[in-house]
Parts: C-alpha cells; sequence; structure tokens
C-alpha cells in the first residue's frame, strides 16, 4: 500500500520537474487555435459475427483569441454473435453511448486541455477526466506535452441485479513532436497506464480438460483476472513531406505490460492529393501479440491457477490492416456561413489471425483438435466536415 | 531507464536559446493540411477505438506537431 | 546509484534552466538602419527599399499559408488607404518561395499597397523574422523603430498609434 502511494508519487514528480523545466525557453508570442469545425460522421464495423455501427457528431467552436472548446456525442449499436458469444451464449444486441466534452486554453506557446468523457452502456458505466499541457520550444520546432487522465467504471451484469464492480483507471502521458527539416515532422511517444480493479468481462469463461461435461471433453469456469494491470506504450512516428503535394508516414509502437502482453505495432501510409479538391490515403498496419502469463486455450483441469483467462484479446496473434480513403474538398471558396467542406469515404479491411485461440464452434474430441481461429472485418466510414 | 530520461531532457534543455533551423518563413510545407498525424479528428479517434477494443496493446497513439508555427 | 545520476543531471539542467532564460530574453531583434533591399513586385517592376526614404514606411511580411496573415490583410489595406496621403507607405513582403499561392490568394484579397515577392527569402533573413506574420516599422530616416510577431486582433490598433507618432516626427 505505501509503495503504491510513493510510486504514484514519483510519477506526478516527474512530471512536475518536467513542467517546471518547459517553462524555460520564453514563449515570444501566442499560437493558433484549432479550427472551428463540424464533423458527422457513419461508422460500420462487420467481422466475426459482430456488426456495429452508429454516428458520430463532432463541433469544435473557439470563444474569443484563447479558448476553443469541442463536444463529441458517439453511438455504437452492437449485434453480437461473435464467436464468444455463440458457444456460450445467444445472440445479442446492445447500445453504448459515449458523449464527451473538452476545452482547450491557449497562452502565448502552451496550451492547457481538459476532458471530460462519459461511456454508457446497459451493464457498464465509464467516466473519465483527462487533463493535459503542452509548450511549443525552441522556435516552435518542438512542442513537448504532457497528459494525465483519470477513470472511474462501474461493472455490472444482465441478469444479476446484485452484481456491481468497479474500476480505477490512471493514464500517465508524455510526448515530444519535433520539425527536423522543412519536409519532415517526427513523434516520440510514452504511455502508462494503471488498472485497478474488477478487470474481466463478468460474462466470460474460460475451458478445462475433463470428462464430465459429455458430450463435451471440456468444462467452463469463469476468468479470474488480476486486480492490477500497469502498461508502458512507447511509440515513435514520423511523417514526411514529397515535393508534388503527398505525404509518407510510418509509425512504430512496443507494448508491455504486468500481465506478460507484449505486442508491436507497424504502419506506414501514403497520401496523395490530386488538383486542389481530392486527397487519397493508403495505409498498412500490422499488429503482433504475445499471449498474456494466464491465458490459455484449454486448461489442464479445473482451477489450474490463480489467475484463468481465455479471451482472445490476451492470446497471441497477428492482426493486419489495409486501409484506403478518398476526400473530396468543396466550397473551397467559401459559400454562406462555412470556410471550406469535405466529403469523405474511408474503408478498412481487417484480419485476424490467432495462434492459440481456438473455434469452438467446430465440436472434435478430444479437446484443442479444434481449428485455430481466424476471421475478417470490413470497416467503412462516411463523413462530412464543414469549417465555419 | 531514470538516467536516460534525465538525459533526454537535458538534451532537449541544450536547444533551448538555440537558433531555429526551420525558420518561420520556410513553414510552407509543414503548415499544408495533410502534414498532420490525423487531420480529421472524429474519423482517427473512431478507427483507434476500433483497435483499442480489440487488441490488448493501448496507449500511445495519435500524434501531433509541425504546423503553420504562426504568431 | 541512478537516483545520484538523476539528482546530478537534476541540478545541472536546473542551472542550465537559469542561464537560458537569461539568454533567451536578450535574444536579438533587428535595430538600426533597415537594410536595404531591391524586390520584384507584384505589378512586375523592382522596388527599391531606399527610395521610400522621407516616408514612414512599414514592412509586412506574410505568406498565403498563414492564418493570421490572411485575417491582417484587409485591415493592412484600410490603414494604407488612411494615412497615405501623409507620408506613409506599406511593403507587402511574400516569402514564400513559390508565388503561385500568393498570387491567388491576392485574386480573393486585393490590396492596393505594393507587393513584393522574397522569393529566395533574403531579405526575411536580413530582417530576422521569427514570427509570421512579422510586421516591421521604419521611421522616416529608414530606422528600425519597432518589431510586431505575429497578429492578434487589436495589433491594428497597436500599428496605427505608432504610424500616427512616427508620422508626426
Amino acid at each position: 500500500m505505501v509503495a503504491a502511494v510513493i510510486d504514484r508519487f514519483r510519477h506526478r514528480r516527474w512530471l512536475f520537474t518536467l513542467a517546471m523545466l518547459l517553462s524555460c525557453c520564453l514563449p515570444l508570442s501566442a499560437a493558433v487555435l484549432p479550427e472551428d469545425r463540424i464533423d458527422a460522421l457513419y461508422h460500420s464495423y462487420e467481422g466475426g459475427g459482430i456488426e456495429i455501427n452508429g454516428p458520430s457528431v463532432l463541433v469544435r467552436k473557439s470563444i474569443g483569441q484563447s479558448v476553443s472548446v469541442s463536444g463529441n456525442y458517439y453511438v455504437d449499436a452492437i449485434t453480437s454473435a461473435s464467436i464468444d458469444v455463440i458457444t456460450s451464449a445467444s445472440p445479442y444486441t446492445e447500445e453504448r453511448t459515449e458523449n464527451s466534452l473538452s476545452a482547450d486554453f491557449m497562452h502565448e506557446k502552451s496550451k492547457l486541455s481538459l476532458g471530460y468523457t462519459t461511456s454508457e452502456e446497459n451493464d457498464f458505466l465509464a467516466r473519465t477526466v483527462n487533463f493535459g499541457v503542452s509548450q511549443d520550444v525552441f522556435g516552435d520546432l518542438t512542442t513537448i506535452s504532457l497528459g494525465y487522465a483519470r477513470g472511474w467504471d462501474e461493472v455490472g451484469k444482465t441478469g444479476s441485479p446484485t452484481f456491481s464492480e468497479n474500476v480505477e483507471r490512471r493514464n500517465f502521458k508524455l510526448g515530444v513532436s519535433q520539425i527536423l527539416t522543412k519536409n519532415f515532422v517526427m513523434n516520440l511517444g510514452f504511455e502508462t497506464i494503471t488498472d485497478e480493479g474488477f478487470l474481466n468481462n463478468p460474462y466470460r469463461e474460460v475451458r478445462y480438460v475433463s470428462a464430465d461435461c459429455a458430450p463435451k471433453s471440456y468444462c467452463k469456469q469463469l476468468e479470474v483476472y488480476p486486480r492490477t494491470r500497469t502498461s508502458n506504450a512507447v511509440a515513435l512516428r514520423g511523417m514526411y513531406y514529397l515535393p508534388y503535394r503527398a505525404k509518407v508516414h510510418a509509425d512504430l509502437r512496443a507494448f508491455s505490460d504486468t500481465w506478460g502482453i507484449t505486442a508491436y505495432t507497424g504502419e506506414i501510409g501514403y497520401t496523395h492529393t490530386y488538383q486542389d479538391a481530392w486527397i487519397f490515403d493508403v495505409t498498412y498496419r500490422q499488429y503482433q501479440q504475445d499471449h498474456a502469463s494466464f491465458y490459455s486455450d484449454l486448461f489442464p483441469y479445473e482451477n489450474a491457477q490463480d489467475y484463468l483467462a481465455r479471451d482472445k484479446e490476451l492470446s497471441t496473434y497477428t492482426s493486419r490492416d489495409l486501409g484506403l480513403g478518398v476526400t473530396y474538398q468543396f466550397a473551397r471558396g467559401g459559400w454562406g456561413f462555412i470556410d471550406k467542406g469535405s466529403l469523405n469515404l474511408a474503408y478498412h479491411r481487417m484480419w485476424f489471425d490467432y495462434d492459440d485461440f481456438r473455434d469452438l464452434r467446430v465440436e472434435c474430441a478430444p479437446a484443442g483438435c479444434e481449428p485455430l481461429y481466424s476471421f475478417y472485418a470490413d470497416v467503412m466510414q462516411f463523413y462530412i466536415s464543414l469549417w465555419y | 531507464m531514470r538516467g536516460l530520461w534525465c538525459m533526454g531532457v537535458l538534451l532537449l534543455l541544450t536547444g533551448c536559446g538555440g537558433e531555429p533551423w526551420v525558420k518561420p518563413y520556410e513553414r510552407a510545407n509543414l503548415s499544408d493540411p495533410i502534414m498532420t498525424f490525423g487531420r480529421d479528428p472524429v474519423s482517427s479517434s473512431y478507427i483507434t477505438h476500433v483497435y483499442q477494443a480489440r487488441e490488448g496493446a493501448r496507449g500511445a497513439e495519435g500524434g501531433h506537431g509541425g504546423g503553420c508555427g504562426c504568431n | 546509484m541512478k537516483s545520484k545520476v538523476c539528482m546530478l543531471f537534476g541540478r545541472i539542467a536546473a542551472g542550465l534552466w537559469l542561464g537560458l532564460m537569461v539568454s533567451a530574453v536578450s535574444a536579438a531583434d533587428i535595430s538600426g538602419v533597415g537594410p536595404d533591399f531591391t524586390l520584384k513586385s507584384a505589378s512586375g517592376k523592382n522596388l527599391k527599399l531606399s527610395e521610400m526614404r522621407g516616408e514612414v514606411v512599414m514592412v509586412n511580411f506574410w505568406a498565403s499559408w498563414c492564418g493570421p496573415c490572411r485575417e491582417e490583410m484587409p485591415l493592412l489595406e484600410k490603414m494604407y488607404q488612411k494615412y497615405k496621403p501623409m507620408g506613409f507607405t506599406l511593403l507587402g513582403v511574400n516569402v514564400e518561395e513559390d508565388s503561385a499561392a500568393a498570387q491567388k490568394m491576392l485574386q480573393d484579397i486585393p490590396v492596393s499597397f505594393p507587393v513584393l515577392f522574397d522569393s529566395k527569402q533574403q531579405v526575411s533573413k536580413q530582417y530576422k523574422v521569427v514570427a509570421m506574420p512579422s510586421t516591421v516599422l521604419l521611421d522616416r530616416s529608414g530606422n528600425v523603430r519597432k518589431v510586431f510577431k505575429g497578429y492578434q486582433p487589436g495589433y491594428e490598433k497597436k500599428y496605427e498609434n505608432e504610424i500616427k507618432q512616427l508620422l508626426r516626427e
């Protein structure tokens, strides 16, 4: 308990030290507020037996010369007949609504951000408060940013009115953005996240070898997760401007946590413009993950470990994502109260290939003979943006 | 790890007060709207959510920087 | 051991911080007689700064990709029209290597004051432009009297106050 408190304090002390050091390089004058805009998006995810679609509306407005506020309304309408659901329950529909409000305050070359987000579904409520500060230094070539967020979740269980658990989350972020040449920008980011509380899905079960549940050669029991999780991520990204008004970008991220998961993400992309109105994007992203230490597709017997998980999100797998996007900019000279607008369509095809999660829809014996699971998903976004 | 932290901060400080090698009037390409790490936040936050909901990894997403450096 | 090294770094960093704070304050602005230059104007002919001696000259460094510069343009035009008869001249120096975007912007926001193209960015360097936009005020003898960095609404009043003062000299 004492150690946990000291740990928490240590993080904060570093943040304060950095904030103090940032105050050197005296700011010359102010920076520019983000543009006022409205975006209305329709999103759709279909794959692995799950369909999720819904709207996302984002409005940003500046107030005076130093304040910019934004609000987002987002809905996921979920119809799930996923492999987890089918093999243990029946398909269900659900809706998740997320609302967030944030404000940015600019003062000279510093920016202060505050935000509040809530996410609600019938058996889960999450609330997050976030705080960020960023500063332009070194003749505006470098931007240093720090962020801190606190979250509180209430976990419920449909069908069990007395079931109620909590989660507390803390995020610490540090980012450095550096302009290297007239055409090249790089970004380095760190994020540490701590979770404490009831961290698993209250419905999910693991399986273990047993003759007690004939005709199946395995039985099931509820998952048991550790009550804490600390994760660290570091990411390096860069983008380079090509002289004919195009861009290439690349991202790399390394992740590890106290659950034994290590993951690597790599992404490359190309953006191409055509005349003044058209923008085309192509991206390829690959994600590789190693399973959590307490994950197994099939445990040898009941209560084989203190902690048990069979969530495919914690398994060993590779996911690939190919994305294509097209943007058409209209009213570039202004039209009525709008300064310019854009119509956008983005499509992603994602493939998931699991190395130690098996497809239980295939019944065979002995347990563990089932084929490894894989699926693909189509993700589509259509949105219109108006600047005013 | 902590030593690296301190070194990094120190390195940053040594550049403090020096002459910027990309002058404010040379930022034409950097101010182009395509030179952002996520030019439509409504879309980049959705895609980040899609990844986070299905992956064990989280954190250090997004990015910022560049821009016109005006004012 | 690690924390001792860290403490040492911390102390060095603090010392550096103090020293650099001082140096950052004294980062040099341009002063004295404004360096002479000859640039091609939008009308086609070359314009020389020293030819304007005897008038109060405002040199405004702008670019088409700079939001505050676009905001400022119509206000500069108004100021030019108002004070021109009293011996004031305004030179809009465009700092872009390729002037095509600037010329397009001038079609949308036409101005009557001379617009010059510093496509080699030499004048920007000579005038130590550290912000976009930058506005330099020269008195009738060609001395740099005031430098404005950036543009915020309300600056145009500050410009006018300085111009009126310099015109009275």
